[in-house]
């Protein structure tokens, strides 16, 4: 099991990452979603242990695995900077990474850089942004880490690339259980790999769940303005809009069956809302986001 | 696959029922592993073994340990008798309710029902 404790990490005065508590338990992928900036990338680090945190704890089955030798050796913590020497050629890359890593499978890393399509004799310098990533994803699956934690690896790749790192991911997940992290805001193309997702904004813990709860938490309530309003009243309103006399209420909270039958009833039509739209409306940078986000706590 | 808007699960629990009831998947006869759902679906395992339990739970599959699931002796039958009852709720209400709302008489339903499109 990993811990997080009120977790805090600041570059000066900003506070990226600002008092998150988290735990994940072995052997499940998630999805961590957040917008630009929301925190991410520095909670991930922090978790890989490529940084301290300011303030909260890192355990790992009760160990702080910052500079603990055992433990960081289990982490591959695949980021935009790839962490390997740019005029190295990938063949060089992957054999590097081969030395480094007891875990590392080298003919499964081949095995992807076919599925890529990469050039070996190429340097890392010379990929473009589509095929440096897919070189991280194939560094970060071929670790067969027991966490692996893929920070929008995707960047620049086009869809079937993107497709080919989902295949893969998920087959050789079946095949090596393992825990992984995945960072992403391309989340309705990737949602279903994920048994729970994370979402963090402006540095916070929003939404730790089950994907499937997650899912079902957005409604759409549509249906003459004043039937919309009576049945939202006192519920936690993410998004509303109207055209003409009608209105559609996005609400946050799953309906029991009584309250959905009694929406019905009342002339509304119910429908779920898409995990890209639920996660736009908990995270949107409007005035009232404030409000939503306090009501959610 | 999966346009439906209920939960995965849910897809895939509905579609091994239907299966069962149309035949494909007879009694007895072992179902695909949840790796071989979630890899064909390209879903979370856990997801797949979630709709897989749902149907334990019914009594659709049962569980033999360490081989796999496999479709109950009676599944069919039960699922049969579990359709029957929802048949006239979730089949012909909706669509006496869609006749009542364009005007088409119940006389002229029972008559495309008896000698069909005329």
């Amino acid at each position: 099991m990993i811990s997080l404790r009120d977790l805090t990490v600041r570059y000066g005065d900003t506070v990226a990452v600002d008092g998150i508590t988290l735990d994940l338990e072995p052997g499940k992928i998630y999805g961590l979603l957040g917008r630009n900036g929301s925190g991410k990338t520095s909670l991930l680090s922090v978790l890989a242990s490529y940084r301290r945190a300011a303030a909260g704890t890192v355990r790992f089955d009760g160990a702080d695995p910052f500079e603990n030798r055992a433990l960081v050796r289990d982490i591959a913590f695949i980021r935009d900077s790839l962490d390997v020497t740019e005029q190295d050629r990938i063949a060089k890359v992957l054999d590097f990474a081969a030395r480094l890593r007891p875990t590392f499978a080298a003919d499964y890393a081949e095995h992807l850089v076919d599925v890529f399509e990469l050039d070996r004799r190429k340097r890392v310098s010379a990929l473009s942004r589509g095929q440096r990533s897919s070189l991280g994803v194939v560094l970060g699956l071929a670790a067969r880490a027991p966490l692996t934690i893929l920070d929008e690896v995707y960047l620049g790749m086009d869809a079937g690339a993107r497709t080919a790192f989902y295949r893969e991911l998920l087959a050789d997940y079946l095949a090596h259980p393992r825990t992984i992290i995945l960072s992403t805001h391309l989340i309705e193309e990737v949602a279903g790999l994920f048994e729970q997702v994370i979402v963090i904004d402006r540095g916070r813990l929003l939404v730790h769940e089950d994907t499937d709860t997650f899912k079902a938490r957005g409604v759409a309530v549509t249906g003459p303005a004043a039937a919309v309003d009576a049945f939202v009243a006192g519920r936690t309103v993410l998004n509303e809009q109207s055209l003409g006399g009608v209105r559609q209420v996005t609400l946050y909270g799953a309906l029991d069956d009584d309250e959905a039958a009694r929406a019905r009833a009342a002339g509304l039509t119910l429908a779920p809302v898409g995990v890209q739209d639920l996660f736009v409306h908990l995270t949107s940078g409007a005035a009232d986001g404030t409000r939503r986000r306090e009501a959610l706590r | 696959m999966f346009h439906d808007r209920s939960p995965i699960y849910q897809q895939i629990a509905n579609g091994i029922k239907d299966d069962v009831l149309s035949g494909t998947l007879k009694e007895g006869e072992q179902v695909m592993s949840t790796n071989q759902y979630a890899a064909f679906y390209q879903i979370n395992p856990a997801t797949a073994a979630k709709g897989f339990a749902q149907l334990v739970d019914e009594g659709v599959l049962f569980k033999k340990r360490g081989i796999g699931m496999f479709v109950s002796p009676d599944a069919r039958a039960r699922l049969r008798g579990q359709r029957r009852e929802r048949f006239f709720a979730d089949v012909v209400a909706p669509m006496l309710a869609e006749a009542r709302m364009v005007g088409v008489e119940v006389d002229e339903i029972v008559a495309y029902l008896k000698d069909g499109p005329r």
